[in-house]
């Protein structure tokens, strides 16, 4: 493993893109920066800018507002960049699935590194998320 | 020549003074985390973050002037001579010129010149909040932190780094006297706005305005800014020391008064919420400027 690789998966900074979510995940997601999951141990903070960040992380189900923002969010990431889609909604539209307001599902617009299944999914699931995307990341390079 | 070269570029220059600063950024970090029960993240946490951020695309946002690309190397160099004046004098004893305090206090500006200078030529309109806030912030905070300086400069007669310390070496620190004490901590809110943290972080204000100036930069023009923000503040840190705490420079006492004056900022930043702007340029300019004053009056009283 290059230092290249080692150095991203050590670092990686979060964007939240909340795209119409119900806010339990969200609320799930702040909870993996609180002393008891502290992620920051692995480097990872959430950071404001988009252009600073090198994880999109995707919540809810994509509206036909919320999907062009994405679009547009995801194009302004500076690569390398990987996606996590959060929450069963991210991950499958459940009970959205035939809804008049839901165009598409998450990976239909932006293609995912990992899913993390959950209403909400606890924080211990998305650390092991987290873990899986990082293998991931350094056997692809 | 080539020495010249070697203390811009290594010691205690760019190099240096990087690697040090840095890890005066990890401590800021790791402190904080310990400060909220948390463990914090590893000591080579912001090589990693400087590392990475070299290998990241480089996004120049459409209808930024040149500027935007030269500003974070602009403000990187200004730092870089800065701290090389301020190590200089600290590492090397009676290695100072004329009166080069002035210098130094002309040199502290150019990495928020740099700041403000980029941040407006990326178009962005939180940038461009975030550059009128820096701005307003910096004619706030330089009134207290010159007269902080004038205070110094009153109590040992000298405009020059090494007659402080000599002064200081002969009598005794500057902090250990009446007006001293007052002008330090003057200083030490300063630097606290100086280096953009705590109470004073108005104008990078990650939960209200996305980054604020820092929003558009990404890549390694933005791990150039972190350097240069790490650098300024190791160079700040060395300042105090040199007005303030001048008189034992042996390495042990140069590293606790070093860790020091790093972890009273790192309180100070965790212990106080995010002020508006108006109510930071009342702080600077009323009670702080205030109390500059009465320093400078003291010191010509001789307390």
């Amino acid at each position: 493993m290059d230092i290249k690789t080692e150095a991203f998966t050590k670092s990686l900074w979060v964007f939240h893109a909340a795209c119409s979510p119900c806010n339990n995940c969200d609320i799930e997601i702040l909870d993996c920066l609180t002393p008891r999951h502290d992620v920051e141990r692995f480097g990872i903070v959430l950071v404001g800018s988009v252009r600073h960040a090198d994880v999109l992380l995707v919540t809810g189900v994509p509206n036909f507002k919320t999907k062009e923002t994405l679009k547009k969010l995801y194009s302004q990431v500076p690569k390398p960049c990987l996606v996590i889609a959060v929450g069963s909604c991210a991950c499958g539209r459940v009970m959205f699935r035939d809804s008049y307001n839901s165009p598409c599902s998450v990976d239909e617009i932006v293609p995912v590194d990992a899913y993390i299944p959950g209403c909400p999914p606890k924080p211990e699931a998305m650390i092991a998320g987290i873990v899986k995307l990082i293998v991931k990341a350094r056997s692809k390079k | 020549m080539p020495e010249l070269f070697f203390r811009y570029l290594f010691f205690p220059g760019f190099l240096f003074s990087a690697v040090v600063g840095l890890l005066a950024v990890w401590l800021d970090r790791k402190v904080t985390a310990r400060l909220q029960w948390r463990v914090g993240p590893p000591w080579h946490q912001c090589f990693m973050d400087i590392v990475k951020l070299f290998n990241k695309e480089v996004i120049v946002p459409e209808g930024a002037k040149i500027t935007f690309i030269l500003a974070p190397f602009l403000g990187l160099a200004g730092v870089t001579l800065l701290t090389t004046i301020l190590g200089r004098s600290l590492f090397s004893l009676g290695a100072g010129f004329g009166q080069d305090m002035i210098v130094v206090m002309y040199l502290l500006l150019i990495p928020v010149l740099a700041l403000i200078i980029g941040a407006s030529a990326s178009g962005n309109p939180l940038a461009s909040i975030g550059v009128s806030r820096e701005m307003k912030l910096v004619l706030s905070y330089e009134l207290p932190f010159i007269l902080a300086v004038i205070t110094v400069i009153i109590k040992t007669k000298a405009i020059n780094l090494n007659a402080v310390l000599d002064y200081q070496a002969v009598y005794s620190s500057c902090v250990f006297s009446l007006s001293g004490l007052l002008a330090f901590l003057v200083a030490l809110m300063c630097v606290v706005a100086k280096l953009g943290l705590g109470p004073f972080d108005i104008s990078e204000a990650e939960q209200e305005i996305m980054g604020g100036v820092l929003i558009e930069y990404s890549g390694f023009l933005l791990a150039v800014f972190k350097i240069g923000k790490a650098i300024l503040i190791h160079a700040l840190s060395l300042f105090l020391i040199i007005l303030f705490l001048g008189r034992d420079l042996s390495p042990l006492f140069l590293i606790l008064k070093y860790s020091g004056i790093l972890v009273a900022v790192i309180l100070i930043k965790n212990t106080n919420p995010r002020l508006r702007i108006d109510q930071a340029l009342r702080f600077f300019w009323g009670k702080l400027a205030l109390l500059g004053v009465l320093a400078v009056i003291l010191s010509l009283l001789g307390l």
